[in-house]
């Protein structure tokens, strides 16, 4: 009821191609936006910040680089984790070996040699496709793996790669508290999804999805294959660098290799398949789901079994949360292989002519 | 020259029993174009299952004959490959069917969790140990070609014959069985088997089902050598590279692609890893694997990948 275009005329071809045309969508998100930066820190306490949150906001950012790539795209990537861990030791490489860089730079720079990284081992994909390709990018993530456990010089000599930083320092501003980094990694955040939101509308967004929809028939029509698809692994990589450098300087603060692991490739490709590819909100509701269903299923399997008058031992409840979390997938998939994105999209078709559907 | 050798046969045999992993992959992808990746889940479920119940079946029969016990825990276990394979096809595969490759990777990865987390839970989680009797002390062999002649250890050659075995007899029942046939046909053209009366549903359950007895085999040998143990699954990973190297829908491939892929990394690790910090094999056999890729996009006896608008 509240929820509908007619009446509103576009003018202007500006007022047209804004990225949200229709004003209530603008402003829920301006509301939300707000609501995120201003509501949340008076509402919520520490904990969940630190166990929620943050981890959310930076597996979002994660998530929309590979939703960049496997969503738009249309090239599978098992090594997303190892463009993050890329990211993360570079960034942490800029911060202790160049005097006076400042954090933020440092972090931007990790990720852009994670696109560099990314755009070396995105090559194949010119002549490899499809699974094969899939299987390929893990060359990546076991490559970087073994290079970051075993070459002293990317971790400073420290024993089994495992670094640290001290807290963050952004113009003055000490990032320690979980509110800061909250409110940091919210900011990048932000930043980024208007980012990737324009760069997917854009002449090179169109130019993945034509390479996505058939590889060859964009070919045909003058589209570049190379140019398209190492932009994408170049675009994708930079993100994923940068929530890499997030996730282990500003999340974690000392982290070892084991973090980007090949778990982390696959938990963002479930977040990004589960949220919906090729949507950007799609990253956004693939993240939520991923981040609080472990911590859900974490709290209440005792509280179930204690109902029941079962005792339920840790190692029970890991295995359990294994196989509701595998059941949970394998259901989605079935019933909405499109992901949340699209469940939201038919929920905001029917909201437009609700409650008068004829 | 002995000790290349003896790396060459070394590798030679542990590619074999990635070919044994990777056959898995490779009757599934072929029959459905689902790309397993819950084949190293299978190997730990089937290992486990295979691990307690010869410990468990003596103990409530009261017998103690070390073979007997085995057959039948073995029988046991194949009938559970079977009652999982056929979940499976009924309660996730079923709803699948044409969905992108990405989606079915995805459930596949689902169900890897289900059966990691239900297999744990009703055999437990410790480290098990299986024993086939298979014999473990290594022989001398060519001593007269050599001094000191080549170092084999038998029971990764009596587990290469296996495997050897396991490829023979599944290459007959491809080739000479209705059954076999059936599966070819699907593998060709699932709407053309199906318009000619081949039950496709029927044909999924039998694929998975050869796929968890291939498991079961895999899951004995591996563990027999390194002990049945949540890491079981990893072996997956590393028999991935063999998977693509060989060509995803070729069980000669999966053979050959296991044998390079074995000599690869043992050679890699002998020679190269010394002079880059050692633990390169994982790695390096991805690395390998794309190198024949770039060549042979469609791995080396893969399908010929034709582009049509």
């Amino acid at each position: 009821m509240f929820y509908r275009e007619n009446g509103q005329f576009k003018t202007s071809y500006k007022a047209d191609q804004q990225v949200f045309a229709i004003p209530q969508d603008r402003w829920a998100i301006l509301a939300l936006v707000v609501f995120a930066f201003v509501g949340i820190p008076l509402l919520v306490d520490e904990y969940l910040f630190r166990a929620i949150l943050v981890p959310f906001l930076i597996l979002s950012l994660a998530a929309l680089g590979v939703n960049i790539l496997v969503g738009y795209c249309g090239q599978i990537t098992l090594g997303a984790g190892a463009s993050m861990a890329v990211g993360a030791y570079a960034a942490y490489n800029f911060l202790i070996r160049v005097d006076g860089m400042p954090a933020l730079a440092a972090i931007l720079l990790g990720g852009l040699v994670a696109a560099a990284a990314g755009i070396v081992f995105g090559a194949p994909s010119l002549r490899v496709r499809g699974l094969y390709l899939a299987v390929a990018t893990l060359a990546a993530q076991f490559f970087w793996d073994w290079a970051f456990l075993r070459i002293k010089w990317f971790t400073n000599n420290s024993s089994s790669g495992s670094v640290s930083v001290a807290d963050i320092n952004l113009l003055g501003w000490t990032i320690n508290s979980p509110t800061d980094k909250y409110l940091f990694c919210l900011g990048i955040l932000v930043a980024f999804s208007l980012m990737a939101k324009n760069l997917v509308r854009g002449n090179m967004g169109r130019q993945w999805m034509a390479i996505r929809d058939m590889d060859v028939a964009a070919t045909v029509i003058g589209i570049r294959p190379m140019y398209a698809k190492l932009t994408a692994f170049a675009v994708s990589s930079f993100y994923l660098g940068v929530a890499g450098a997030l996730w282990g300087m500003v999340n974690l603060g000392s982290w070892e290799p084991a973090a980007f692991s090949i778990d982390r490739s696959l938990q963002l490709l479930f977040m990004v398949i589960i949220g919906g590819m090729g949507a950007i909100s799609g990253s956004f509701f693939g993240a939520a789901f991923i981040v609080i269903l472990p911590i859900f299923l974490n709290q209440m399997l005792p509280l179930v079994g204690s109902l029941f008058g079962l005792e339920v031992s840790i190692a029970l409840v890991s295995h359990v949360e294994f196989i509701i979390f595998g059941s949970l997938i394998v259901f989605f998939l079935i019933v909405e292989p499109h992901g949340i994105a699209r469940l939201w999209a038919t929920g905001r078709e029917k909201l437009r002519l609700w409650p008068f559907p004829h | 020259m002995a000790f290349f050798l003896e790396t060459l046969l070394g590798g030679l045999m542990s590619g074999m029993l990635y070919s044994l992993v990777a056959l898995g992959f490779v009757l599934i992808f072929k029959a459905s174009g689902v790309f397993n990746f819950a084949q190293g889940a299978m190997v730990l479920f089937a290992a486990l299952a295979m691990a307690r119940f010869s410990e468990w079946i003596p103990a409530w029969l009261g017998m103690d004959n070390l073979f007997m016990a085995n057959v039948l825990a073995f029988a046991v276990s194949v009938a559970i490959m079977f009652v999982v394979a056929w979940l499976i096809e009924r309660l996730a595969l079923r709803y699948l069917v044409n969905q992108e490759g990405a989606t079915l990777l995805m459930a596949t990865l689902g169900i890897a969790y289900v059966l990691d987390g239900f297999g744990q839970t009703i055999f437990g989680s410790d480290i098990y140990k299986i024993d086939v009797g298979m014999p473990k002390e290594p022989v001398m062999m060519l001593e007269s070609v050599f001094e000191g002649g080549i170092l084999i250890n038998k029971e990764d050659f009596i587990a290469a014959l296996i495997a050897a075995l396991l490829v023979i007899s599944l290459s007959v029942f491809f080739q000479k069985t209705a059954t076999g046939r059936a599966l070819r046909a699907v593998a060709a053209d699932h709407q053309a088997a199906q318009s000619i009366g081949i039950p496709l549903g029927r044909i999924w359950v039998i694929v998975w089902c050869v796929a968890g007895i291939t498991a079961l085999v895999a899951g004995i040998i591996w563990g027999s050598k390194l002990g049945v143990q949540f890491s079981l699954t990893t072996i997956a990973l590393r028999a991935l590279p063999v998977v693509i190297l060989g060509g995803l829908t070729s069980v000669p491939g999966a053979i050959i692609g296991g044998l390079i892929i074995g000599v690869g990394e043992k050679l890699s690790e002998v020679y190269l890893g010394p002079y880059v910090g050692g633990g390169i094999e994982i790695w390096f056999a991805y690395m390998l694997a794309l190198v024949f890729l770039l060549f042979r996009p469609q791995g080396l006896f893969g399908e010929k990948i034709i582009d049509r608008v």
